[in-house]
């Protein structure tokens, strides 16, 4: 599967690693509902782990649609909340 | 998609979607995004030019401020000379300020330093980012040009529209980075010039304010520091010259007559 972290660039991940990647993500979501900070960034700088030590990455002309599209690495904890609340990183 | 139940994850993905199904010609849509990246690609570069202007306004303050630290110095060492040690005193308190100030100015100028590298590094593959695109969609409108491919574009597209999203993602917040950067450099170059530490740099009366005399408390060791260290120093480099100030030994040297601003040994001034 291609994982895409926003604004680094996209990865090929295995297959294999999906239910840890879903593992990862709910921990991300746990944290931003219980608007723990600290807790937010170790849990997403995890998820991101995930998938750069997992996945070899792709060219910049290698413009595959992905399959999950995760936020950027420099994302900060009230971006993160807005994601569920407001209009998020991109706005309509 | 194989059970990606995370929501954090797919929030971003399905804004991606939404963006592009808005698009009614995938070519015309390339096109203009590919203008768009241009622009911001400008719009980041201006913007750390701008970050270089603030820094080196920065660098050029904190140059001022070094200056005004060494003349102070001289100036406590030539009052000190003179036997006047309240002036010697006072100037090396100044000079404690103004180094405190200086430090952080430092601080502030090596903080954007390392920022604008790594914006440069940014800058850099956005551009290539920007390049690939170009290249790519080109060769996408040239492969499906008819109108029966038009379903078939739209899937190839979402790559490159996803692509174009991300990119048109990443140049946003680097120009936001560089303003954010820009303007607290012109926060602290604005407080600078309004004078902030002008007081710092002049050597006279001094108001003995509340403000003044917490400093001291701080400041005084320091300067006490400083003031053996000078008397230590001009009473070994004089070979005796300078009788006022022989002892560095604190109450030794209280006694030395320090209301006559030029001692003689010799009576040769009067």
């Amino acid at each position: 599967m291609i994982v895409r972290i926003a604004t680094e660039g996209q990865y090929n991940v295995d297959d294999a690693v999906t239910d840890q990647l879903n593992e990862a993500d709910n921990k991300v979501v746990e944290a931003v509902d219980a608007g723990d900070a600290a807790g937010f960034q170790s849990a997403y700088d995890a998820l991101l782990a995930i998938v750069r030590d997992n996945g070899t990455e792709l060219g910049d002309d290698d413009l595959a649609e992905s399959g999950l599209i995760l936020p950027p690495p420099d994302l900060t904890f009230e971006e993160a909340s807005e994601q569920f609340t407001g209009e998020g990183l991109m706005p309509d | 998609m194989p059970g990606l139940g995370g929501r954090f994850s797919t929030v971003v993905k399905a804004k991606v979607s939404k963006l592009l199904d808005r698009a009614e010609d995938p070519a015309e849509t390339l096109d203009y995004g590919y203008q768009k990246q241009l622009e911001s690609l400008q719009n980041v570069k201006k913007g750390i030019a701008d970050v270089v202007t603030a820094k080196k306004r920065l660098q050029m303050q904190s140059d001022k401020l070094e200056q005004s630290v060494v003349k102070l110095d001289t100036q406590a060492r030539q009052a000190l000379a003179a036997g006047q040690e309240d002036l010697a005193r006072q100037a090396l308190e100044r000079k404690q300020g103004l180094q405190a100030e200086l430090q952080s100015l430092d601080t502030q100028v090596a903080q954007l330093e390392d920022q604008q590298t790594k914006l440069v590094e940014s800058e850099k593959k956005l551009r290539a980012k920007v390049e690939a695109f170009r290249t790519k969609k080109e060769v996408i409108k040239a492969q499906y040009s008819a109108a029966e491919a038009q379903v078939r574009i739209s899937e190839a597209a979402t790559g490159v529209g996803e692509q174009m999203a991300d990119v048109g993602l990443a140049m946003q917040r680097a120009v936001d980075k560089t303003e954010n950067m820009k303007a607290r450099a012109d926060a602290v170059a604005e407080l600078e010039a309004a004078g902030t530490f002008e007081d710092l740099t002049q050597l006279g009366e001094g108001g003995d304010d509340i403000d003044r005399q917490l400093k001291e408390l701080t400041t005084g060791v320091n300067v006490d520091d400083e003031l053996s260290k000078m008397k230590a120093e001009l009473g070994a480099g004089s070979g005796g010259d300078a009788p006022q100030l022989a002892q560095a030994d604190a109450p030794a040297a209280e006694e030395a007559p320090a209301e006559t601003p030029a001692p003689t040994e010799e009576g040769q001034g009067s």
